[in-house]
C-alpha cells in the first residue's frame, strides 16, 4: 500500500541520534515425539530463529515506531516468514489520540480464550493460542473523556491469517491453500472495515463494548474443487463485543462476549470466570493464582469451527517474585462433552540481564477420532526458547 | 482511647461522697487520666510531625524522575534495573498521587508499565501494562507487602506514603547523623499491610524522612530504609538522591539512585489514564 510505504520513507527520514533501538533475537527448538499424522510433515525437531528489532523515534509532538519481524524455520516454509509488526505515527492534541500506520491492538481480559479481540489477524503459524497478531494496517482516533474512552479504528487493508505448510505439525489435515483465499466482499482483502469502542473504569469495574463491521478475522474452511486442500473464505460479518473485570481484593472476576452476525447462523458465545491469587504462599514472595473459566459458544456448523463450545478451563499461575522473575502457567481446557483436553505448561525466567529462557508444552489427551482436534491428535510438543534481548 | 471516653466511664462508676472515695477517684484520675492526657499529645504531635513533613511537599503539581535500581543477594551479588517514575500530585488530602513507573531494563521487560492510583484506605487502582502482548491488565493491590520487582521493597512502600494511611505516635527526640530527628511510630490503617509499624526518623530543620525501620507482622524488626543525599528542588522541594532498603532477615540489600528529577511538566490527569499504557513509549 503506497500510503505506508510513505510512511515508511517519512521514518527513514526521520531518523536522528536520538532514535531508540531495542528487540530481541531468539533461538527456538520444538520437539515432537510422537510421529505425524498426516503426509508430508516432518518429525521430531523443529528449529527456528526469529528477529524482533524496535525502532522508536520523537518527531515534534509525534512518536515514530517500526517493528519490523522475521522468523525462519528449517521445515515449514510458511512459518519462515516476515512481518511488520508496527510502523506508525502517533500524537495526541487535548482530548484527542491519533494514531496512523500499521499498529497492533489488543482487547479483553480472559485468559484462555481471547473472544473478543478482533482487530489484529492471527498469525497463527507462530502458536496456537492467538496471542502472537500481524500489523495491521489502521487510522485511530481515540478520544478522553470524563465519562469514558472513544476509540474509532478504522482498517483499510485485510490481513489473512497464516497457517502452517504441508510439511508443517500443528495443521488440518489437508493442508490449507493460502494463495487462494476467498472474500465475500468483491473488494476482496482491500474493504474498509471499522470498529468503535468505548471503555470505562468505574471503581473496581473496567468495561469495555464495541461494534464491528468488517471482514471476518476468522476464516471458514472449504474443500477445494480438486479435494486437495482447504481454502480460506472470508466473510463480511457484523459483532458486537463486551469485555468486563471487577477486581476486589484477591479476585479478579471477568468477562469476555460476543454477538457475531454473517458468518452462518448468527451466533453468541462467551468466556466468563475468575482469578484468584494466594500472596506471599506460607511466608515466602511466591504468588500462586488459581484460573477458572467457562467457556460456551453456540455456533454451528455453518460457522467457522471451534473447540469452545462448553468447556472449562481451570489453571495455575506460580510467580515466583525473585530477581529473575520466574513464572510458571499451566491449565487445562476440557470438553464439557467430549471429554478432550487441551493441557498446557509455559515457564520463563531471566538468565542474565541481557538472555531469557522460556518453555512450553502442549499436550492433546482423549482426542475424539472424529473431533475437530483429531488433526493435533499427534502434536503433543515441548518447545525452549533462548532469546537475546537488545 | 480519648479523654471524654475514659472521664465518662468515671462519672458512670456510683461512687459515695465520703472523703476518702473522693481522695479514691482523684488517684483514680491522676493515674489514669492524666497518662492518657499525655498519650493523645503523643498521637498529636506524632501528627503533626508527619503531617509537617508532607505538607512541605504541597504544591509540587508532577514529576519524573530516572531510577537505577540495584538489588544485592546475600552474597554481594548484584542484579540491576533502570525504570522511569511519574507523579501526579493528589488533588487533595482525601486521595492519593497518582503514579507511573516505566520499566527501561533487564531489556527483556522494556516498555512494562505500572499505572497506580493510590486511595487513602480502599485499595489502590492499578493496572499492568505487558508490552510483548500489547495487553494492558487490571491488577489487584491486595499484594501490598509483596517484594516489588524482585527488590527489598514492598509494594506497600512504593505506593503507600499517603499521610492519612497512617495513625501516629510521637516517641522521642535524638541525633540522626549532623541532624536532629524526631522519631516518630506509624501504624498502617489500611489493610493487607505486612507492618504491624514502622518507626521514621524526620529530621527538625526541613522535615524530611530520614529513616524507617519496619516490624512484620510477628513484630520483629525486618527491614531498615535510610534515605541520603537530599536536595532541593524549585527551591521548595527536597527530594533524597538515594534510598537503601536493607533486610535483616534474609541479608538482601537494594539500593536505589534517583537522578534527573524534572518538576511541573503540565501533566494532568488523563496522562495516568491507563489508554496512556499502550502508547507509553
Amino acid at each position: 500500500m503506497r500510503w505506508l510505504s510513505l510512511l515508511l520513507i517519512l521514518f527513514t527520514s526521520s531518523l536522528h541520534a536520538e532514535t531508540n533501538v531495542s528487540g530481541s533475537v531468539s533461538t527456538q527448538l520444538r520437539y515432537f515425539h510422537q510421529d505425524p499424522q498426516w503426509p508430508g510433515q516432518f518429525s521430531g525437531r523443529q528449529a527456528s530463529i526469529a528477529i524482533e528489532p524496535e525502532f522508536r523515534t520523537k518527531v515534534g509532538e509525534g512518536k515514530f515506531t517500526f517493528i519490523p519481524f522475521y522468523r525462519h524455520d528449517e521445515h515449514d516454509d510458511e512459518r519462515s516468514h516476515f512481518d511488520i509488526r508496527e510502523l506508525h505515527w502517533q500524537t495526541q492534541f487535548d482530548d484527542w489520540d491519533v494514531l496512523i500506520g500499521i499498529n497492533s491492538l489488543f482487547w479483553g481480559v480472559t485468559e484462555s480464550r481471547h473472544l473478543v479481540d478482533i482487530i489484529n489477524q492471527t498469525d497463527f503459524v507462530e502458536n496456537l493460542d492467538n496471542e502472537d497478531k500481524l500489523g495491521q494496517p489502521m487510522i485511530q482516533f481515540g478520544w478522553v473523556q470524563d465519562w469514558g474512552v472513544l476509540n474509532f479504528v478504522v482498517l483499510p487493508g485485510f490481513r489473512e491469517r497464516t497457517f502452517p505448510a504441508a510439511e508443517g505439525r500443528l495443521r488440518t489435515p489437508l493442508p490449507i491453500d493460502t494463495d487462494n483465499a476467498h472474500y465475500e466482499s468483491g473488494a476482496e482483502d482491500k474493504h474498509i472495515d471499522f470498529a468503535l469502542r468505548y471503555t470505562h473504569v468505574i471503581d473496581d469495574w473496567d468495561l469495555g463494548a464495541y461494534y464491528f463491521y468488517g471482514t471476518s478475522r476468522e476464516p471458514r474452511l472449504l474443500l477445494n474443487n480438486s479435494g486437495t486442500a482447504l481454502i480460506p473464505y472470508y466473510d463480511l460479518i457484523n459483532q458486537v463485543g463486551v469485555d468486563l473485570q471487577l477486581t476486589q481484593e484477591a479476585w479478579l472476576w471477568k468477562l469476555e462476549a460476543i454477538g457475531r452476525e454473517g458468518q452462518g447462523k448468527t451466533f453468541v458465545a462467551m468466556v466468563a470466570g475468575f482469578e484468584y491469587t494466594f500472596y506471599q504462599l506460607a511466608n515466602s514472595s511466591t504468588d500462586l493464582g488459581v484460573l477458572f473459566e467457562y467457556l460456551y459458544d453456540d455456533r454451528d456448523a455453518s460457522a467457522p469451527q471451534t473447540f469452545s463450545d462448553d468447556d472449562i478451563f481451570a489453571g495455575l499461575r506460580l510467580a515466583l517474585n525473585d530477581v529473575d522473575d520466574t513464572s510458571i502457567l499451566t491449565g487445562m481446557i476440557l470438553d464439557r462433552h467430549t471429554e478432550e483436553k487441551l493441557i498446557t505448561f509455559e515457564a520463563e525466567t531471566r538468565l542474565s540481564e541481557r538472555w531469557t529462557l522460556d518453555a512450553e508444552a502442549r499436550w492433546f489427551v482423549d482426542i475424539e477420532k472424529n473431533g475437530l482436534l483429531n488433526s493435533l491428535a499427534s502434536d503433543d510438543y515441548v518447545q525452549v526458547e533462548v532469546a537475546y534481548h537488545f | 482511647m480519648n479523654y471524654n471516653k475514659a472521664h465518662k466511664q468515671l462519672k458512670g462508676l456510683k461512687l459515695s461522697n465520703s472523703v476518702a472515695t473522693r481522695l479514691f477517684s482523684s488517684l483514680i484520675c491522676l493515674f489514669f487520666i492524666v497518662p492518657l492526657a499525655i498519650a493523645e499529645t503523643d498521637l498529636e504531635k506524632g501528627f503533626e510531625i508527619a503531617a509537617r513533613s508532607d505538607r512541605s511537599d504541597l504544591g509540587f503539581a508532577d514529576s519524573t524522575v530516572k531510577l537505577k535500581m540495584v538489588l544485592y543477594n546475600a552474597a554481594g551479588e548484584k542484579n540491576q534495573r533502570t525504570l522511569s517514575l511519574r507523579t501526579l500530585e493528589k488533588e487533595n488530602e482525601q486521595v492519593g498521587d497518582k503514579s507511573l513507573i516505566i520499566f527501561d531494563s533487564p531489556a527483556d521487560i522494556n516498555g512494562t508499565a505500572l499505572l497506580s492510583h493510590a486511595k487513602i484506605l480502599d485499595a489502590d487502582n492499578q493496572w499492568l501494562f505487558l508490552p510483548a502482548l500489547k495487553r494492558t491488565k487490571r491488577i489487584s493491590s491486595v499484594n501490598k507487602s509483596g517484594p516489588f520487582v524482585g527488590s527489598e521493597f514492598a509494594f506497600e512502600d512504593f505506593t503507600s506514603q499517603e499521610l492519612n494511611k497512617f495513625s501516629y505516635r510521637y516517641l522521642r527526640s535524638e541525633a540522626c547523623g549532623d541532624l536532629m530527628c524526631d522519631v516518630v511510630e506509624r501504624t498502617p490503617r489500611y489493610e493487607h499491610s505486612g507492618y504491624t509499624r514502622q518507626v521514621s526518623w524526620v529530621d527538625q530543620k526541613v522535615y524530611q524522612v530520614r529513616r524507617v525501620e519496619f516490624y512484620d507482622r510477628r513484630g520483629a524488626k525486618l527491614k531498615i530504609l535510610t534515605l541520603d543525599d537530599y536536595r532541593l528542588y524549585n527551591n521548595k522541594y527536597w527530594r533524597a538522591q538515594k534510598m537503601t532498603m536493607n533486610n535483616l532477615v534474609t541479608k538482601k540489600r537494594t539500593v536505589l539512585d534517583y537522578f534527573d528529577y524534572q518538576f511541573t511538566n503540565g501533566f494532568k490527569k488523563r496522562d495516568f489514564q491507563k489508554t496512556v499504557l499502550k502508547r507509553i513509549r
